[in-house]
């Protein structure tokens, strides 16, 4: 697939986001998905494609009044949305579809109409894990940390700093939940969770979704918004178990999929202008910066710490504020992309100027999968 | 520690050796014979090189505390706080589990301190393997 063929040309978020008692998940995926279509100009009739998680595409192609030709339920966790759009760019291409909507919706907080079910006992992570008393992502996507910190040295305080640059770039963005500075040592006194993770460390929880439209980029430019291109795509898994990932100072899905979408879309690290790492935990930028080849082994601590990617720095991560400041449904994915969108647009509260190239990096389950996406203001 | 409402695994036909293992006081791993390698969890064959010749043993019991974290939070069955751990076999494999006849705080769980297993019996069928520090007696 070439650079920059296909362009998203719809991109919106649900239209309130943070508590929406008054909205069950499917409806959220519809309120992002008709917010996305004005964005374009576009009505569910012009619509052939359709990726979604969370819910079935069955289920949202029929709320939504389309007739698809090409749909895709991947569901890999919070970095589906990465995954539909590197799968919507292949299939735009192929010539199986010409237009794709991807949508995210999720009642997180309120906690109406989820349809996520529990894992089986009889299920490797049921018999494997569950025995042993995780809790959620907050018990379980932490406990390679220790092992980072021994490995490289990583201190309590650097952990801690990632949440405190977070909320400096939430403070510039009028629609992140939280946006008061914080010190290392609030988040260092704040309730402990899960050892050594307290709770500035970890992501909120709130209802809301996002949706994206893709078309092929000789007819982006026929769309009202500035287009922003697809340049470059990647994407793995490694296993359900956190338990059993290969190395926990550093997640082989993303070594994989970071390094396939630098090498489709032809750029190396000092392109990048702008960078979204999924945090759902503290833990996840150090990985990222690494894993993608930002910054040496053991080196992300201190790289955040140093103020790199803080506002004014060098590299500039995370601008929403983050799932740790912004907004975190459960699968944060489509709100890191909907950020990489508007500073491809120059629409973004916390906007980097002179942004070109953007990179998307996303993680699903618990170091389960992985996605990137780089964008482009232009097709290459 | 209660483990009265603890989740209780369902075990399957691929896995069933490894509980009976536990039910008779043993960790039972599977290696490949072509090439060696053990492997966790179960499963029919070799996730190395794909290959059906497989065989279970009886592993060592010898651990290493590999990472953890200390829960915090009330869950059915466990007491905050608690170690949700993960421990290295000497064969290889890391496994899930919790860390017992130690006091539950970052001084006492060391990165690597040698373990051995402990069978916690759940009921009839299932017998769980936790972990306590090592008490320098075995093989």
């Amino acid at each position: 697939m070439k650079p920059g063929a296909v362009a998203i040309v719809g991109a919106a978020e649900t239209t309130r986001l943070g508590h929406i008692p008054d909205m069950s998940q499917i409806q959220l995926h519809a309120d992002a998905a008709l917010n996305a279509m004005q964005d374009a100009g576009l009505t569910p009739a012009d619509i052939d494609g359709v990726a979604v998680a969370g819910e079935t595409p069955i289920a949202i192609a029929h709320y939504l009044g389309i007739t698809p030709r090409w749909v895709d339920g991947t569901a890999v966790g919070g970095c589906s949305f990465m995954l539909h759009v590197r799968h919507a760019a292949a299939a735009i291409s192929a010539g199986l579809c010409r237009t794709v909507l991807i949508t995210h919706g999720e009642s997180g907080r309120s906690r109406i109409g989820l349809n996520r079910p529990p894992p089986s006992p009889a299920s490797l992570v049921g018999q494997f894990e569950l025995p042993f008393g995780p809790m959620g992502p907050p018990s379980m996507f932490t406990i390679p940390v220790l092992r980072y910190m021994k490995t490289h040295g990583l201190t309590h305080e650097q952990l801690a700093m990632v949440a405190v640059v977070q909320r400096q770039w939430a403070g510039r963005n009028p629609r992140a939940m939280f946006r008061d500075p914080i010190t290392v040592s609030d988040v260092l006194d704040s309730t402990m969770i899960a050892y050594p993770f307290r709770l500035l460390q970890c992501c909120l929880v709130t209802d809301g979704g996002g949706a994206l439209i893709l078309t092929a980029a000789e007819r982006a430019r026929d769309f009202p918004q500035r287009p922003v291109y697809v340049l470059g795509t990647g994407e793995s898994v490694e296993t359900p178990m956190i338990s059993q990932m290969e190395d926990f100072t550093s997640s082989r899905a993303f070594r994989v999929a970071g390094p396939t979408a630098f090498a489709a879309a032809g750029i190396t690290h000092k392109d990048v202008d702008h960078l979204m790492i999924y945090d759902a935990f503290a833990h996840l930028p150090i990985y990222g910066l690494e894993d993608l080849g930002f910054v040496g082994r053991g080196e992300a601590g201190a790289f955040i710490a140093a103020g790199h990617t803080a506002p004014g720095g060098r590299l500039p991560m995370n601008t929403n504020g983050g799932g740790l400041s912004y907004t975190h449904t459960g699968m944060y994915g489509m709100f890191a992309l909907q950020e990489s969108v508007r500073q491809m647009r120059g629409t973004a509260p916390a906007q980097v100027e002179g942004a070109n190239i953007s990179v998307c990096h996303g993680v699903g389950g618990m170091f389960a999968a992985s996605g990137t996406i780089i964008m482009g203001r232009e097709p290459g | 520690m209660s483990d009265a409402k603890r989740p209780r695994p369902l075990p399957t036909p691929e896995t069933q050796h490894f509980w009976e293992g536990t039910r008779a006081g043993e960790l039972r791993l599977q290696r490949c014979r072509p090439c060696a390698r053990a492997y966790f969890p179960p499963r029919p064959f070799c996730p190395h090189c794909g290959g059906r010749e497989v065989e279970v043993f009886v592993a060592s019991g010898q651990a290493r505390l590999y990472s953890y974290v200390i829960h915090h939070r009330a869950v059915p069955g466990f007491t905050p706080p608690y170690a949700i751990a993960v421990v290295e076999l000497a064969e290889g494999p890391r496994m899930m589990s919790n860390i017992v006849d130690c006091p539950q705080t970052p001084e006492a769980l060391v990165l690597d301190m040698q373990l051995e297993p402990v069978f916690e019996r759940m009921d009839d069928e299932i017998t769980l393997a936790l972990f306590r520090p090592a008490r320098g007696d075995t093989p």
